[in-house]
Protein backbone atom coordinates (compact mmCIF):
# COMPACT_ATOMS: atom_id res chain seq x y z
CA UNK A 1 0.00 0.00 0.00
CA UNK A 2 1.54 3.34 -1.28
CA UNK A 3 0.59 6.22 1.22
CA UNK A 4 1.05 10.01 -0.12
CA UNK A 5 2.71 12.70 1.32
CA UNK A 6 0.02 14.65 3.66
CA UNK A 7 -0.27 16.13 6.91
CA UNK A 8 0.04 13.13 8.76
CA UNK A 9 3.58 11.86 7.45
CA UNK A 10 4.34 15.66 7.75
CA UNK A 11 3.57 14.84 12.00
CA UNK A 12 5.56 11.81 11.55
CA UNK A 13 8.68 14.02 10.42
CA UNK A 14 7.82 16.54 13.23
CA UNK A 15 7.77 14.10 16.06
CA UNK A 16 10.96 12.52 14.99
CA UNK A 17 12.64 16.09 15.22
CA UNK A 18 11.73 15.71 18.95
CA UNK A 19 14.40 13.20 18.99
CA UNK A 20 16.65 15.42 16.99
CA UNK A 21 16.68 18.32 19.34
CA UNK A 22 17.17 16.06 22.23
CA UNK A 23 20.34 14.79 20.95
CA UNK A 24 21.27 18.07 19.66
CA UNK A 25 20.81 19.43 23.79
CA UNK A 26 22.61 16.49 25.13
CA UNK A 27 25.54 16.88 22.44
CA UNK A 28 25.95 20.61 23.44
CA UNK A 29 25.39 19.89 26.83
CA UNK A 30 27.62 16.88 27.47
CA UNK A 31 30.12 18.02 25.12
CA UNK A 32 30.00 21.84 26.08
CA UNK A 33 31.32 20.36 29.52
CA UNK A 34 33.94 18.07 28.51
CA UNK A 35 34.89 20.87 25.77
CA UNK A 36 35.25 23.01 28.51
CA UNK A 37 37.72 20.74 30.34
CA UNK A 38 39.95 20.27 27.11
CA UNK A 39 39.86 23.60 26.61
CA UNK A 40 41.59 24.22 30.05
CA UNK A 41 43.95 21.24 29.83
CA UNK A 42 44.77 22.85 26.20
CA UNK A 43 45.64 25.88 27.86
CA UNK A 44 47.10 24.72 31.55
CA UNK A 45 50.53 25.28 32.42
CA UNK A 46 51.38 21.44 32.92
CA UNK A 47 52.97 20.04 29.78
CA UNK A 48 51.45 16.62 29.76
CA UNK A 49 47.76 18.16 30.15
CA UNK A 50 48.10 20.23 27.24
CA UNK A 51 49.91 17.36 25.11
CA UNK A 52 46.63 15.25 26.01
CA UNK A 53 44.47 18.15 25.10
CA UNK A 54 46.34 18.63 21.98
CA UNK A 55 46.20 15.11 20.61
CA UNK A 56 42.74 14.64 21.19
CA UNK A 57 41.58 17.72 19.97
CA UNK A 58 43.94 16.47 16.35
CA UNK A 59 42.55 12.81 16.39
CA UNK A 60 38.95 14.00 17.08
CA UNK A 61 38.99 16.48 13.96
CA UNK A 62 40.97 14.47 11.74
CA UNK A 63 38.37 11.72 11.97
CA UNK A 64 34.93 11.81 10.46
CA UNK A 65 32.11 11.71 12.96
CA UNK A 66 30.58 8.85 11.78
CA UNK A 67 33.62 6.54 12.45
CA UNK A 68 33.45 7.65 15.89
CA UNK A 69 29.67 6.52 15.49
CA UNK A 70 30.65 3.37 14.49
CA UNK A 71 33.48 2.90 17.01
CA UNK A 72 31.18 3.43 19.97
CA UNK A 73 28.31 1.57 18.61
CA UNK A 74 29.75 -1.26 16.95
CA UNK A 75 33.07 -1.45 19.28
CA UNK A 76 31.38 -1.18 22.37
CA UNK A 77 28.65 -3.90 21.27
CA UNK A 78 31.53 -6.38 20.38
CA UNK A 79 32.44 -6.03 24.42
CA UNK A 80 29.15 -7.03 25.38
CA UNK A 81 27.43 -3.60 25.57
CA UNK A 82 24.15 -4.01 24.32
CA UNK A 83 23.84 0.00 23.87
CA UNK A 84 20.62 1.72 22.36
CA UNK A 85 21.27 4.26 19.38
CA UNK A 86 20.27 7.31 21.42
CA UNK A 87 23.15 6.51 23.84
CA UNK A 88 25.66 5.34 21.32
CA UNK A 89 24.86 8.71 19.36
CA UNK A 90 25.02 10.74 22.17
CA UNK A 91 28.18 9.53 23.09
CA UNK A 92 29.90 9.76 19.56
CA UNK A 93 28.72 13.38 19.86
CA UNK A 94 29.60 14.65 23.03
CA UNK A 95 33.11 13.02 22.31
CA UNK A 96 33.08 15.08 19.05
CA UNK A 97 31.74 18.53 20.05
CA UNK A 98 34.04 18.39 23.05
CA UNK A 99 37.11 18.16 20.78
CA UNK A 100 35.55 21.36 18.57
CA UNK A 101 34.33 23.19 21.67
CA UNK A 102 37.36 22.81 23.48
CA UNK A 103 39.50 24.04 20.20
CA UNK A 104 36.96 27.13 20.22
CA UNK A 105 37.40 28.10 23.74
CA UNK A 106 40.87 27.73 23.74
CA UNK A 107 41.22 30.24 20.99
CA UNK A 108 39.09 32.43 23.65
CA UNK A 109 41.04 32.02 26.16
CA UNK A 110 44.31 32.77 24.35
CA UNK A 111 43.02 36.04 22.97
CA UNK A 112 42.75 37.52 26.23
CA UNK A 113 45.90 39.66 26.29
CA UNK A 114 48.57 38.14 28.48
CA UNK A 115 49.10 41.75 30.16
CA UNK A 116 45.25 40.31 32.29
CA UNK A 117 47.18 37.32 33.44
CA UNK A 118 50.06 39.67 34.64
CA UNK A 119 48.00 42.59 36.48
CA UNK A 120 46.14 39.67 38.36
CA UNK A 121 49.55 37.94 38.74
CA UNK A 122 50.52 40.75 40.68
CA UNK A 123 47.67 41.15 42.33
CA UNK A 124 48.58 37.81 43.97
CA UNK A 125 45.73 35.80 42.30
CA UNK A 126 46.42 32.28 41.86
CA UNK A 127 46.13 30.40 38.92
CA UNK A 128 42.65 29.31 39.57
CA UNK A 129 41.73 32.78 40.38
CA UNK A 130 42.87 34.46 37.43
CA UNK A 131 40.57 32.04 35.20
CA UNK A 132 37.64 32.14 37.37
CA UNK A 133 37.66 36.03 37.83
CA UNK A 134 39.41 37.82 35.11
CA UNK A 135 40.04 35.47 31.76
CA UNK A 136 36.93 33.45 31.75
CA UNK A 137 34.64 36.20 32.18
CA UNK A 138 36.28 37.85 29.00
CA UNK A 139 37.17 34.67 27.14
CA UNK A 140 33.12 33.59 27.53
CA UNK A 141 31.73 36.94 26.23
CA UNK A 142 33.84 36.60 22.88
CA UNK A 143 33.00 32.52 22.76
CA UNK A 144 29.35 33.30 22.05
CA UNK A 145 29.51 33.94 18.37
CA UNK A 146 31.41 31.05 17.39
CA UNK A 147 30.00 28.69 19.91
CA UNK A 148 26.05 29.56 18.74
CA UNK A 149 27.50 29.17 15.04
CA UNK A 150 29.02 25.51 15.97
CA UNK A 151 25.21 25.11 17.72
CA UNK A 152 24.43 25.08 13.66
CA UNK A 153 26.66 21.64 12.90
CA UNK A 154 25.61 20.18 15.52
CA UNK A 155 21.96 20.03 14.81
CA UNK A 156 23.04 18.94 11.41
CA UNK A 157 25.33 16.39 12.53
CA UNK A 158 22.46 14.91 14.56
CA UNK A 159 21.55 13.09 10.99
CA UNK A 160 24.42 11.02 11.31
CA UNK A 161 22.54 9.07 14.17
CA UNK A 162 20.14 8.03 11.45
CA UNK A 163 22.89 5.10 10.44
CA UNK A 164 22.68 3.54 13.15
CA UNK A 165 18.90 3.28 13.58
CA UNK A 166 18.15 5.98 15.85
CA UNK A 167 14.66 7.56 14.84
CA UNK A 168 15.62 11.34 14.68
CA UNK A 169 14.52 13.46 11.62
CA UNK A 170 16.88 12.38 8.97
CA UNK A 171 15.88 8.36 9.77
CA UNK A 172 11.86 9.17 9.75
CA UNK A 173 12.29 11.06 6.51
CA UNK A 174 13.52 7.77 5.31
CA UNK A 175 10.25 5.56 6.75
CA UNK A 176 8.30 8.13 5.35
CA UNK A 177 10.33 7.99 1.95
CA UNK A 178 9.53 4.41 1.72
CA UNK A 179 6.05 4.35 2.83
CA UNK A 180 5.69 7.13 -0.12
CA UNK A 181 7.77 7.03 -2.38
CA UNK A 182 8.22 10.79 -2.64
CA UNK A 183 11.70 11.80 -1.86
CA UNK A 184 11.24 15.06 -3.13
CA UNK A 185 8.77 16.14 -1.16
CA UNK A 186 9.85 14.18 1.62
CA UNK A 187 13.20 14.93 1.74
CA UNK A 188 12.48 18.84 1.25
CA UNK A 189 9.81 18.80 4.18
CA UNK A 190 12.89 17.41 6.20
CA UNK A 191 15.25 19.84 4.84
CA UNK A 192 13.21 22.64 5.76
CA UNK A 193 12.44 21.19 9.71
CA UNK A 194 16.15 21.56 9.31
CA UNK A 195 16.63 25.09 8.17
CA UNK A 196 13.85 26.08 10.50
CA UNK A 197 15.72 24.68 13.96
CA UNK A 198 19.22 26.11 12.22
CA UNK A 199 18.27 29.08 10.62
CA UNK A 200 17.64 31.19 13.86
CA UNK A 201 20.86 30.01 15.18
CA UNK A 202 22.66 31.49 12.96
CA UNK A 203 20.90 34.54 12.65
CA UNK A 204 21.57 34.62 16.82
CA UNK A 205 25.10 33.48 15.64
CA UNK A 206 25.65 36.71 13.34
CA UNK A 207 23.73 39.48 15.94
CA UNK A 208 26.21 38.29 18.49
CA UNK A 209 28.97 39.02 15.93
CA UNK A 210 27.50 42.15 15.26
CA UNK A 211 26.87 43.53 18.82
CA UNK A 212 30.48 42.53 19.46
CA UNK A 213 32.32 44.16 16.72
CA UNK A 214 29.99 47.00 17.62
CA UNK A 215 31.89 47.65 20.54
CA UNK A 216 31.08 46.27 23.93
CA UNK A 217 28.56 48.72 25.57
CA UNK A 218 28.30 51.18 23.00
CA UNK B 1 66.03 47.36 57.23
CA UNK B 2 65.04 47.90 53.81
CA UNK B 3 61.75 46.97 52.05
CA UNK B 4 63.26 45.74 49.34
CA UNK B 5 66.67 44.48 49.25
CA UNK B 6 68.26 43.20 45.46
CA UNK B 7 71.65 41.17 46.68
CA UNK B 8 73.89 40.25 43.38
CA UNK B 9 71.04 39.56 41.14
CA UNK B 10 71.21 38.50 37.80
CA UNK B 11 68.70 37.43 35.01
CA UNK B 12 69.06 36.71 31.48
CA UNK B 13 66.66 35.78 28.75
CA UNK B 14 68.51 32.74 27.09
CA UNK B 15 72.04 34.24 25.91
CA UNK B 16 71.19 37.72 26.75
CA UNK B 17 72.41 39.16 29.90
CA UNK B 18 69.42 41.90 31.37
CA UNK B 19 70.55 42.09 34.64
CA UNK B 20 74.33 41.54 35.57
CA UNK B 21 74.57 41.52 39.25
CA UNK B 22 72.36 44.00 40.94
CA UNK B 23 72.43 44.92 44.65
CA UNK B 24 70.15 47.83 45.90
CA UNK B 25 68.11 48.31 48.85
CA UNK B 26 65.26 50.60 49.14
CA UNK B 27 64.25 52.08 52.92
CA UNK B 28 60.60 52.24 54.14
CA UNK B 29 59.36 55.81 53.16
CA UNK B 30 62.04 56.55 50.37
CA UNK B 31 60.81 56.93 46.41
CA UNK B 32 63.44 55.55 44.12
CA UNK B 33 63.27 56.56 40.32
CA UNK B 34 65.33 53.97 37.89
CA UNK B 35 65.94 55.50 34.75
CA UNK B 36 68.47 54.04 31.82
CA UNK B 37 68.13 53.29 28.61
CA UNK B 38 65.82 51.17 26.73
CA UNK B 39 67.10 48.18 27.42
CA UNK B 40 69.44 48.76 30.27
CA UNK B 41 67.14 46.31 32.82
CA UNK B 42 65.28 48.79 34.17
CA UNK B 43 62.11 47.07 33.71
CA UNK B 44 62.89 43.31 34.13
CA UNK B 45 64.59 44.22 37.38
CA UNK B 46 61.38 46.03 38.49
CA UNK B 47 59.31 42.51 37.37
CA UNK B 48 61.67 40.41 38.99
CA UNK B 49 60.64 42.14 42.09
CA UNK B 50 57.41 40.61 42.50
CA UNK B 51 58.49 37.13 40.39
CA UNK B 52 56.85 38.18 37.04
CA UNK B 53 60.43 37.40 36.07
CA UNK B 54 62.39 34.69 37.44
CA UNK B 55 66.16 35.62 38.55
CA UNK B 56 68.95 33.21 37.62
CA UNK B 57 71.26 33.74 40.78
CA UNK B 58 71.10 36.03 43.42
CA UNK B 59 68.82 37.34 46.44
CA UNK B 60 65.32 39.66 46.63
CA UNK B 61 63.89 39.97 49.39
CA UNK B 62 60.42 42.50 49.84
CA UNK B 63 58.59 43.60 53.12
CA UNK B 64 60.56 40.39 55.17
CA UNK B 65 59.80 37.69 52.46
CA UNK B 66 62.55 35.99 50.80
CA UNK B 67 61.68 35.86 46.99
CA UNK B 68 62.01 31.67 46.09
CA UNK B 69 59.89 29.42 43.39
CA UNK B 70 57.22 28.30 45.90
CA UNK B 71 53.92 29.65 44.37
CA UNK B 72 52.54 29.92 47.91
CA UNK B 73 55.32 32.37 49.15
CA UNK B 74 55.19 33.80 45.87
CA UNK B 75 51.10 35.36 46.51
CA UNK B 76 52.34 36.16 49.94
CA UNK B 77 54.84 38.75 48.73
CA UNK B 78 52.59 39.69 46.66
CA UNK B 79 49.97 40.77 48.67
CA UNK B 80 53.00 43.48 50.01
CA UNK B 81 53.42 44.88 46.34
CA UNK B 82 51.47 46.95 44.15
CA UNK B 83 52.59 47.06 40.76
CA UNK B 84 51.47 49.57 37.86
CA UNK B 85 51.70 48.60 34.41
CA UNK B 86 52.37 51.11 31.35
CA UNK B 87 49.19 49.72 29.83
CA UNK B 88 47.17 50.77 32.59
CA UNK B 89 45.31 46.59 32.64
CA UNK B 90 42.42 47.05 34.10
CA UNK B 91 39.80 44.36 34.10
CA UNK B 92 37.79 45.94 30.86
CA UNK B 93 34.50 43.44 32.41
CA UNK B 94 34.43 45.24 35.59
CA UNK B 95 33.43 48.58 36.61
CA UNK B 96 35.98 51.02 38.54
CA UNK B 97 34.71 49.72 41.79
CA UNK B 98 35.01 46.09 40.53
CA UNK B 99 38.36 46.02 39.17
CA UNK B 100 39.40 47.93 43.17
CA UNK B 101 37.53 45.04 45.31
CA UNK B 102 38.22 42.25 43.18
CA UNK B 103 41.87 41.60 44.77
CA UNK B 104 41.10 42.13 48.33
CA UNK B 105 37.77 39.71 48.45
CA UNK B 106 39.46 37.22 46.47
CA UNK B 107 42.92 36.95 47.57
CA UNK B 108 42.29 38.48 51.01
CA UNK B 109 38.73 37.30 51.83
CA UNK B 110 37.82 40.60 52.31
CA UNK B 111 33.95 40.90 53.33
CA UNK B 112 32.65 42.70 50.67
CA UNK B 113 31.14 45.74 52.91
CA UNK B 114 34.88 46.11 53.95
CA UNK B 115 36.30 46.07 50.49
CA UNK B 116 33.57 48.80 49.25
CA UNK B 117 35.20 50.69 52.17
CA UNK B 118 38.82 50.62 50.92
CA UNK B 119 37.68 51.15 46.92
CA UNK B 120 36.05 54.58 48.21
CA UNK B 121 39.46 55.77 50.47
CA UNK B 122 41.82 54.76 47.54
CA UNK B 123 39.35 56.38 44.82
CA UNK B 124 39.09 59.60 47.03
CA UNK B 125 42.92 59.19 46.67
CA UNK B 126 43.44 59.20 43.12
CA UNK B 127 40.64 61.89 42.56
CA UNK B 128 38.11 60.11 41.25
CA UNK B 129 35.60 59.17 43.04
CA UNK B 130 32.52 59.97 40.87
CA UNK B 131 33.87 57.48 38.39
CA UNK B 132 33.61 54.49 40.61
CA UNK B 133 30.45 53.10 38.27
CA UNK B 134 32.40 53.41 35.27
CA UNK B 135 34.03 50.75 33.21
CA UNK B 136 37.31 51.10 32.22
CA UNK B 137 36.93 52.05 28.57
CA UNK B 138 34.45 55.17 29.36
CA UNK B 139 37.86 56.60 30.93
CA UNK B 140 40.76 58.39 29.83
CA UNK B 141 44.18 57.23 29.48
CA UNK B 142 45.06 58.90 32.70
CA UNK B 143 41.66 58.22 34.78
CA UNK B 144 42.74 54.38 34.05
CA UNK B 145 45.89 54.66 35.50
CA UNK B 146 44.82 56.70 38.28
CA UNK B 147 42.18 53.52 38.78
CA UNK B 148 45.11 51.07 38.35
CA UNK B 149 46.70 52.61 40.96
CA UNK B 150 43.77 52.27 43.64
CA UNK B 151 43.30 49.13 42.49
CA UNK B 152 46.85 48.32 43.69
CA UNK B 153 46.16 50.71 46.69
CA UNK B 154 43.34 48.65 48.11
CA UNK B 155 45.71 45.58 48.97
CA UNK B 156 47.48 48.13 51.62
CA UNK B 157 51.00 47.21 49.44
CA UNK B 158 54.22 47.82 51.56
CA UNK B 159 55.88 48.95 48.70
CA UNK B 160 54.43 49.84 44.76
CA UNK B 161 56.17 49.50 42.18
CA UNK B 162 55.44 51.57 38.77
CA UNK B 163 56.53 50.52 35.80
CA UNK B 164 57.04 53.75 33.14
CA UNK B 165 53.63 54.10 34.09
CA UNK B 166 53.29 57.41 32.09
CA UNK B 167 55.28 56.37 28.89
CA UNK B 168 51.44 55.67 27.15
CA UNK B 169 49.93 59.16 28.19
CA UNK B 170 50.03 62.51 26.71
CA UNK B 171 51.67 65.13 28.68
CA UNK B 172 48.65 66.41 30.04
CA UNK B 173 47.15 63.27 31.43
CA UNK B 174 51.13 62.08 32.79
CA UNK B 175 50.35 65.64 34.76
CA UNK B 176 47.86 64.34 36.46
CA UNK B 177 49.02 60.64 37.31
CA UNK B 178 52.33 62.13 38.45
CA UNK B 179 50.05 64.12 40.74
CA UNK B 180 48.94 61.27 42.19
CA UNK B 181 52.15 59.71 42.47
CA UNK B 182 53.93 62.53 44.30
CA UNK B 183 51.02 62.33 46.62
CA UNK B 184 51.65 59.19 47.25
CA UNK B 185 55.47 59.46 48.16
CA UNK B 186 54.16 62.31 50.42
CA UNK B 187 52.17 60.09 52.48
CA UNK B 188 55.14 57.89 53.16
CA UNK B 189 54.48 55.48 50.23
CA UNK B 190 57.70 53.34 49.62
CA UNK B 191 57.81 53.53 45.78
CA UNK B 192 60.22 51.82 42.84
CA UNK B 193 59.70 53.56 40.12
CA UNK B 194 61.11 52.96 36.35
CA UNK B 195 60.20 56.23 34.77
CA UNK B 196 61.83 58.60 31.90
CA UNK B 197 60.16 61.74 33.89
CA UNK B 198 63.66 63.47 34.38
CA UNK B 199 61.70 66.29 36.01
CA UNK B 200 59.74 64.41 38.24
CA UNK B 201 62.73 61.81 39.50
CA UNK B 202 64.82 64.83 40.55
CA UNK B 203 61.86 66.53 42.11
CA UNK B 204 59.93 63.72 44.16
CA UNK B 205 62.16 60.54 43.99
CA UNK B 206 64.84 60.45 47.56
CA UNK B 207 67.51 58.50 45.20
CA UNK B 208 67.88 57.52 41.63
CA UNK B 209 69.11 54.85 40.21
CA UNK B 210 71.10 54.82 36.93
CA UNK B 211 71.16 51.37 35.23
CA UNK B 212 73.12 50.64 31.78
CA UNK B 213 73.82 47.19 30.93
CA UNK B 214 71.90 45.38 33.51
CA UNK B 215 74.18 46.88 36.14
CA UNK B 216 73.51 49.74 38.29
CA UNK B 217 76.04 52.00 37.14
CA UNK B 218 75.46 55.03 39.68
CA UNK B 219 72.97 55.54 42.19
CA UNK B 220 72.51 58.30 44.61
CA UNK B 221 70.85 61.29 46.43
CA UNK B 222 68.31 62.55 43.08
CA UNK B 223 69.53 65.95 43.51
CA UNK B 224 73.38 64.56 43.14
CA UNK B 225 72.60 62.58 40.00
CA UNK B 226 71.17 65.22 37.78
CA UNK B 227 73.45 68.04 38.47
CA UNK B 228 76.36 65.98 39.65
CA UNK B 229 77.07 62.46 37.46
CA UNK B 230 80.32 60.83 38.03
CA UNK B 231 80.02 58.71 35.12
CA UNK B 232 80.62 59.77 31.29
CA UNK B 233 77.67 57.06 30.68
CA UNK B 234 75.22 58.83 33.01
CA UNK B 235 76.21 62.45 32.00
CA UNK B 236 75.72 61.68 28.07
CA UNK B 237 72.25 59.98 29.36
CA UNK B 238 71.20 62.88 30.63
CA UNK B 239 72.26 65.17 28.02
CA UNK B 240 70.54 63.19 25.34
CA UNK B 241 67.33 63.03 27.35
CA UNK B 242 66.01 66.33 27.07
CA UNK B 243 62.98 65.59 29.41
Amino acid sequence: MIRSFGWNEFLILLRATEWTILLSLISFAGGGALGFVVALARTAQHKTLRWIAVAYIELMQATPVLMVLFLVFYGLGLFGFDIPPLIAASIALIVYCAAFLGDIWRGCIEAIPKQQWEASEALAFSRWQQLRYVVLPQAAKISLPPTVGFLVQVVKTTSIASIIGMVELTQAGRFVNNATFQPIKVFSAVALIYFVLCYPLSLWAQALERKMNAGRRA
Amino acid sequence: MPVVALENVTKSFGALTVLDGVSLAVEPGQVVAVIGRSGSGKSTMLRCINGLEQIQSGRIEVAGHVLENNKTALRELRQDVGMVFQSYNLFPHLTVEENITLAPRVVKKEPLAEAKATARNVLEQVGLSEKIDAYPEQLSGGQQQRVAIARSLAMHPKVMLFDEVTSALDPELTEEVLRVMEGLAKAGMTMMLVTHEMGFARRVAHVTVFMHKGKVWESGPSERIFSDPQTPELRQFLASGLK
